[in-house]
């Protein structure tokens, strides 16, 4: 388990040092608010790299996290505004609508045997597809449980909130990480992203397992969802476009191994922060374009990636011929 | 033996383009109206010939990068660096030329940087291309320092929109494209080494091949390829657009490669096929205009159709069905 944690550490010293310089350039940045808010503009990001660091940790992805979360933005947006249903049964709907597709997914893969991207493809472009021919507006949300939720918040000393949407991620990753780390099916999902041969000779139940990592990314994604319509006050159909991107990039940067079987939820955490810095600090800049954002995510990816596979190349020297 | 092999599986595609095309022509009788005006054709038709190319140009290059197992996610924002490269060169005042040229370049090279991560780094090719992906639109704003550069010269406008013979040039490109790609992998070894690649790496280098070089060429074919997409779509709109130019277009691409009948899972791969998927999937998109429903429908319909080849692909269907060349299917799970 030892070589697993290096690249946690390596995220973990690169975002300690990257904050530091940052506030060393601007010291306000070292300020509760700016903490504060950096989990409240992440939470919908963060709540879907949950479900990734899943789906990544059993060896496959979910391309369709994005989708999922425009499209749960529109039908909570549409069922509330235009319905006039109650939030809390909204959010019912929409999690089990998701997790129905979430499910859908899992069976296709497994009993299909093709590649997981091509399914979740499918899936991102049925969603996204859904979510179009639902409404092509952006549909407001006006409800006094709203503004009840946005008036939630811890204040901190110095000015800084904790929102309810940032406290909601924080406590869906603590879960997360109990699941990961401390139940049945974590253990399943490592075994899965390991070796899913041996892991099914072992007595995994692989088609129970994948349908629920599927059902799991797409009930999280769903949630994420929920928490941008919070977060927004409306549902717009081409929301959050490229998220699971976004939620990739985290997981990979939070250390989890590409190939599966190896990874922290804790360490999707910080590539969530991280990913959160980069455009903190760019906004605190004001002279870099946003588009610097992108370059220094997909420099991050890269350094990862290398990092990772220079661990598995100096630990692991047999893999390669296995693999193939 | 290729050839007849090939021959049997150009009949489901071939004949799903028909039905979509006789599909439009009822629901929009002038379908295959095609009228000379102004020194060249129009009508419907010529209409997805020339919407198709840029994916279909895609596709050629997707189509060798699939069949070695891999695939590339980063054409969409190569297109986008490329028209960028094109469009600011010929603003700064260089001839076209020398701006197609360079257009052209940048996309080889972005190319080879993946075929470097896959090949020499040993990166799963999601997450190889997934960097340039993500970083390539970045870098196109970079380049055009956010602008939407528009131009007007007239090599690059006619690369877009001209025509030749009557057919857009688009379309010719793409063929020309297509007929020396097929010509080069069926008329040498290097399809079969691509196919023994895709099939299983450590065996074909144990046989002699040089897959490691084989795969930077492939995914140097793929970042070319999306090069001239992208100097077709720039020209096309006379303009670069880093943030929309080939937006979602590797989904097109993949999901033409596939319809073209080339396996996931690496081996069997046509690049024709592939390049009537391209065509399948515009005749779609083109039919969904005219009947007058919106958009993004298309998605769905999509969705609909990777969901019917999948399964028809899928080791399920082939067990149900005479078996046939299925290379390496049964060797995941269970």
């Amino acid at each position: 388990m030892n070589r697993s944690l290096r690249p946690l550490l390596a995220t973990a010293l690169i975002f300690a040092i990257a904050y530091a310089l940052a506030v060393m350039q601007f010291p306000s940045m070292f300020s509760t608010r700016v903490l504060g808010n950096f989990l409240t503009d992440n939470a919908f990001l963060g709540i879907a790299a949950v479900g990734m660091t899943f789906v990544i940790l059993s060896g496959g992805i979910d391309l369709s996290v994005g989708a999922v979360i425009g499209f749960t933005g529109v039908l909570v947006a549409v069922l509330i505004t235009w319905a006039g249903m109650h939030p809390l049964f909204a959010f019912a709907i929409a999690i089990i609508v998701a997790g129905t597709f979430g499910a859908t997914m899992g069976l296709a893969i497994h009993y299909l045997q093709v590649p997981a991207f091509i399914v979740t493809l499918a899936g991102m472009f049925l969603a996204r597809g859904g979510a179009s021919v639902i409404t092509r507006d952006s549909v407001p949300i006006y409800h006094e449980f709203y503004a009840w939720i946005s008036d939630l918040t811890i204040r901190l000393p110095g000015g800084g909130r904790l929102s309810f949407i940032g406290l909601t991620m924080v406590a869906i990753f603590i879960v997360g990480a109990l699941i990961a780390h401390r139940t049945k099916f974590g253990s399943y999902v490592y075994a899965l992203g390991g070796n899913p041969v041996s892991a099914s000779l072992m007595g995994v139940p692989v088609a129970r397992t994948t349908v629920a990592i599927y059902t799991l990314s797409s009930v999280l994604a769903a949630i994420s969802g929920i928490v941008f319509s919070l977060y927004t006050s409306a549902g717009y159909p081409l929301a959050a476009v490229g998220v699971e991107l976004d939620a990739i990039s985290a997981v990979v940067i939070g250390g989890t191994i590409l190939t599966g079987g190896y990874g922290f939820v804790l360490g999707t955490f910080i590539g969530v922060m991280l990913l959160g810095l980069v455009q903190t600090y760019i906004i605190f800049d004001g002279t870099l374009s946003s588009w610097w954002t992108k370059i220094v995510i997909g420099i991050l990816l890269f350094l990862f990636i290398v990092l990772q596979r220079l661990i598995f190349v100096a630990s692991a020297p047999g893999e390669k011929a296995q693999k193939a | 033996m290729i050839r007849r092999s090939l021959l049997k599986l150009a009949n489901p595609q071939l004949l799903a383009l028909v039905g979509v095309l006789l599909i439009n022509w009822l629901l929009f009788p002038n379908f295959f109206r095609v009228t000379w005006q102004d020194g060249r054709f129009f009508g419907s038709l010529i209409d997805v010939l020339n919407r198709g190319a840029p994916v279909a140009i895609l596709a050629v290059g997707m189509v060798g990068v699939i069949a070695t197992k891999g695939v590339d996610l980063s054409v969409g924002a190569v297109m986008a660096v490329a028209g960028a490269v094109a469009a600011t060169m010929v603003v700064a005042g260089y001839p076209a030329p020398i701006a197609v040229v360079a257009a052209l370049v940048v996309g080889l090279l972005c190319g080879l940087w993946n075929g470097i991560l896959v090949a020499v780094l040993d990166i799963q090719p999601i997450i190889a291309t997934l960097v340039l992906m993500v970083a390539g639109r970045g870098i196109a704003q970079l380049i055009t320092e956010g602008f939407i550069v528009t131009f007007n010269d007239p090599l690059l406008i006619y690369i877009g929109t001209g025509s030749f013979l009557g057919f857009p040039m688009a379309a010719v490109i793409a063929l020309v494209l297509t007929i020396i790609v097929t010509l080069v992998v069926r008329r040498t070894a290097i399809g079969l080494f691509i196919e023994a690649v895709g099939v299983n790496r450590a065996a074909a280098s144990l046989a002699g091949i040089r897959s490691r070089m084989l795969l930077l060429l492939v995914y140097s074919l793929s970042g070319l390829c999306a090069a001239i997409a992208g100097i077709i779509v720039a020209g096309d709109i006379r303009g670069a657009d880093a943030n929309n130019a080939g937006l979602w277009l590797e989904l097109d691409a993949i999901l033409a490669v596939v319809i073209g009948g080339t396996s996931l899972l690496g081996g069997r791969f046509s690049v024709p096929l592939a390049v009537v998927g391209a065509l399948i999937i515009q005749a779609m998109n083109t039919g969904i205009l005219v009947s007058g429903f919106p958009p993004e429908f298309n998605l769905i319909v999509k969705a609909g159709l990777i969901f019917i080849v999948l399964v028809i692909q899928s080791p399920l269907a082939s067990r149900l069905a005479p078996p046939r060349l299925k290379p390496a299917a049964k060797v995941a799970a269970k």
